[in-house]
């Protein structure tokens, strides 16, 4: 259960690698050692987490998933909830890809779109049943500022996050009257091992920065929020600059 | 027979944090109760009265509420023992109105009438009295309860079930649902009392002066204001009352000595923004609640000025604003009565602003394992959600638990299961009882998973 101040007793990370996502964890459990269930593929990086959390007094779980393997998607969120309620689900899987080879490799973009968008899709609904019949929760969905006004520069990935997001925003409305909040993440360009050697764009973040404002939003209940905050207002702004200046801004 | 009304509903305690959504069943007979325990599902079904706990026990996210309300009749009411045989969705409020025109009393009021008897029973409430006369469960000569298989069982309190009967005593609903009890009331000659005030202008000799003749009193409970810094820290109001006799009354009143007495004004309206407490306001309203009382001695109150002056309001609690609020309230055993200063100090150090703060000294507890009160002070405070309030609970947690002392369950809504194993060496006693009669877990509350009570 979620207590009066906002602290959950339980977590499942979906994309159990995750830097954003193992940031949240951290920030969550920084205040009270917790059950985490983390679910990726089998990796050192998973196996140093699990030992990193347990450090911290976590009771931590890992769960073989695959984005990929969508016909495996249910089984996993079911184990995931076997062994009691979970509190907050955290869908922070994905992948950034290279846009000029996305756009032009039909197996490049469907993979993209598979992993960013049918996974994030299937993973939601799967979810959303568990959630709904448990009464209460929180999930969260990383999205993306990219996902808002699609840019020359990463489209492919710009349509995948603008899908999942969509896909998110309806849930929230779905899920609210069974007691479930669902909240869309737009974090901007934060600094992980995904966006090693790209140039960052104004405004850019880290992980942890951004794991406080999910934390934050899942307190306090909030369904739609920037990281960092202001981007709100750039993204704004943004969406109704003209095609030919929009073009032209060096994104 | 038609089947008891049914809906989705998003639930949330008297502190309006971490709502949750069940379904909310409305039986009318132990019949339809036991029909409905008996369909619940794997989320499992507990009892609701009229939502005054802080916390989450009467929440089932996912699961079965039962909006015990629809139980509401007094069977009988016995002039002369003073025994009442009633519904467990009866309040304590229609129970006065019934029961004062008899010259009974209720011995066990809290700070609001809007409580059922079956909440009173389950969270074994304690009032301003407790010095004299002990918890709610001292006053139930036998209760009707639904256990988890559906079968209707009568508890007393020596009998063969003692056992249940006190498990179920103060057990938060999670034992089975009560459904009837019958209640052992005073007898009083008027519905006024004989009030003391004093005002004492720091908390050492508040508490000083509350320790020394509390049993002259038959009702006895401090406020203090907990803004104020310096020389005056934790200055107060001792009020201190016996009941009125019919001589101490005014010839006007004495017309009608066992007037229900208790008006509600207004109701809150559900307009607040969050952050409606602050330093302001709380220095504000603690200057004026001091002020307003000063040092009167053998003064006449009726029940809302004496005991209920928050009950003159209908749902106060939304004037804490959206975000809700949560009261901690604990106990420490009486030589640790250094704990309250200290706990004070922290909250007022962490900028955290509590305006309704009570301190009263309990007497002796009763055998239910799970009852809260036990000899020593209890604290009361109420602090609106924000910034930094989780963090300063755990550390109070921390100084209550270290001293021996433990938390409120009808308040809790946010510790971790191990402060209360720690607060609680019966738990495990408890557990066992209610283990036999539940085995399969069908009784099951948002507060027992966060607690891990069952």
């Amino acid at each position: 259960m979620i207590d009066a101040v906002g602290n959950p007793q339980s977590i499942l990370l979906l994309g159990g690698t995750s830097e954003i996502g193992l940031a949240a964890v951290e920030a969550f459990a920084s205040d009270r050692p917790m059950r985490v269930v983390l679910a990726a593929r089998p990796s050192q990086r998973l196996a140093d987490a699990k030992a990193r959390l347990e450090a911290r007094g976590c009771a931590v779980e890992t769960l073989d998933f695959d984005a990929t393997a969508l016909d495996t998607h249910t089984a996993v969120v079911d184990k995931a909830f076997a062994e009691g309620d979970v509190d907050v689900a955290i869908v922070a899987f994905g992948l950034l890809g290279d846009n000029e080879e996305a756009w032009t490799d039909v197996a490049k973009a469907v993979e993209l779109a598979q992993v960013n968008y049918t996974a994030a899709v299937s993973v939601g609904v799967a979810l959303g049943d568990r959630l709904k019949q448990q009464g209460h929760g929180s999930l969260v969905a990383l999205s993306s500022v990219a996902g808002e006004r699609a840019r020359r520069s990463n489209f492919v990935y710009g349509s995948t996050k603008a899908g999942l997001d969509a896909f998110y925003t309806g849930l929230t409305e779905a899920l609210r009257p069974f007691g479930v909040t669902v909240t869309v993440v737009r974090p901007g360009f934060v600094h992980t091992k995904m966006t090693e050697g790209l140039k960052p764009a104004p405004l850019s973040t880290t992980p942890e920065a951004v794991a406080e404002v999910i934390v934050h939003a899942v307190r306090t209940k909030q369904e739609l929020v920037w990281a960092p905050a202001p981007l709100r207002f750039v993204m704004s702004a943004l969406r109704h600059v003209p095609r030919p200046v929009f073009r032209r801004l060096p994104l | 027979m038609t089947s008891p009304a049914s809906e989705t509903r998003s639930l949330h305690g008297w502190g309006r944090t971490a709502p949750t959504v069940a379904t909310v069943i409305t039986p009318r007979t132990p019949e339809e109760v036991a029909a409905a325990v008996k369909a619940a599902g794997r989320r499992g079904i507990i009892a609701r009265g009229l939502g005054r706990s802080y916390g989450d026990p009467a929440q089932n996210a996912g699961g079965t509420v039962l909006d015990m309300t629809g139980l509401a009749r007094i069977h009988s009411i016995d002039a002369d023992s003073g025994v009442v045989d009633l519904d467990a969705g009866v309040s304590l409020d229609a129970l006065m109105r019934r029961a004062l025109p008899f010259g009974l009393w209720v011995p066990v009021l809290p700070g609001t009438r809007q409580v059922t008897i079956g909440g009173a029973i389950g969270a074994d409430i304690h009032g301003k009295a407790h010095h004299v006369v002990g918890s709610f469960g001292n006053h139930v000569e036998a209760m009707t309860i639904v256990l988890a298989d559906g079968s209707i069982r009568e508890l007393t309190p020596e009998g063969p079930e003692a056992e249940l009967f006190w498990a179920t005593v103060g057990g938060m609903g999670l034992t089975g649902v009560i459904v009837r009890a019958r209640l052992k009331l005073h007898h009083v000659e008027t519905a006024y009392f004989k009030v003391d005030t004093e005002q004492i202008d720091n908390l050492a000799e508040l508490m000083a002066r509350q320790t020394q003749d509390d049993e002259k009193y038959a009702e006895s409970v401090s406020w203090f204001d907990a803004v104020t810094t310096g020389e005056h820290f934790g200055r107060g109001l001792l009020t201190r009352a016996n009941h009125a006799t019919l001589a101490d009354l005014t010839p006007r009143q004495r017309r009608n000595p066992l007037k229900f007495d208790a008006p509600q004004l207004l109701t809150v309206p559900d307009v607040f923004p969050p952050g409606m407490l602050n330093r302001v306001t709380g220095r504000l309203f603690s200057e004026l609640w001091y002020r307003k009382s000063p040092t009167k001695l053998g003064a006449i109150q009726n029940i809302t000025q004496f005991l209920h002056p928050l009950d003159i309001a209908g749902e106060w609690n939304r004037g804490y604003g959206p975000h809700g609020f949560l009261q901690y309230q604990f106990v420490v055993p009486l030589e640790r009565g250094d704990v309250i200063r200290t706990v004070l100090e922290r909250m007022t150090e962490a900028g955290q602003v509590s305006a309704l703060n009570v301190l009263k000294r309990f007497g002796e507890g009763n055998r239910a394992p799970l009852s809260f009160p036990k000899p020593g002070w209890t604290l009361c405070v109420d602090i609106p959600i924000g910034p930094g309030l989780g963090e300063l609970c755990e550390e109070l947690d921390r100084i209550v638990l270290d001293a021996g002392g433990r938390h409120y369950l009808a308040k809790e809504s946010r510790t971790t299961p191990e402060a209360i194993r720690r607060g609680y060496p019966r738990l495990e006693e408890w557990r066992k009882v209610r283990a036999a009669v539940d085995p399969a877990g069908v009784f099951a509350s948002d507060l027992a998973r966060r607690l891990e009570l069952i």
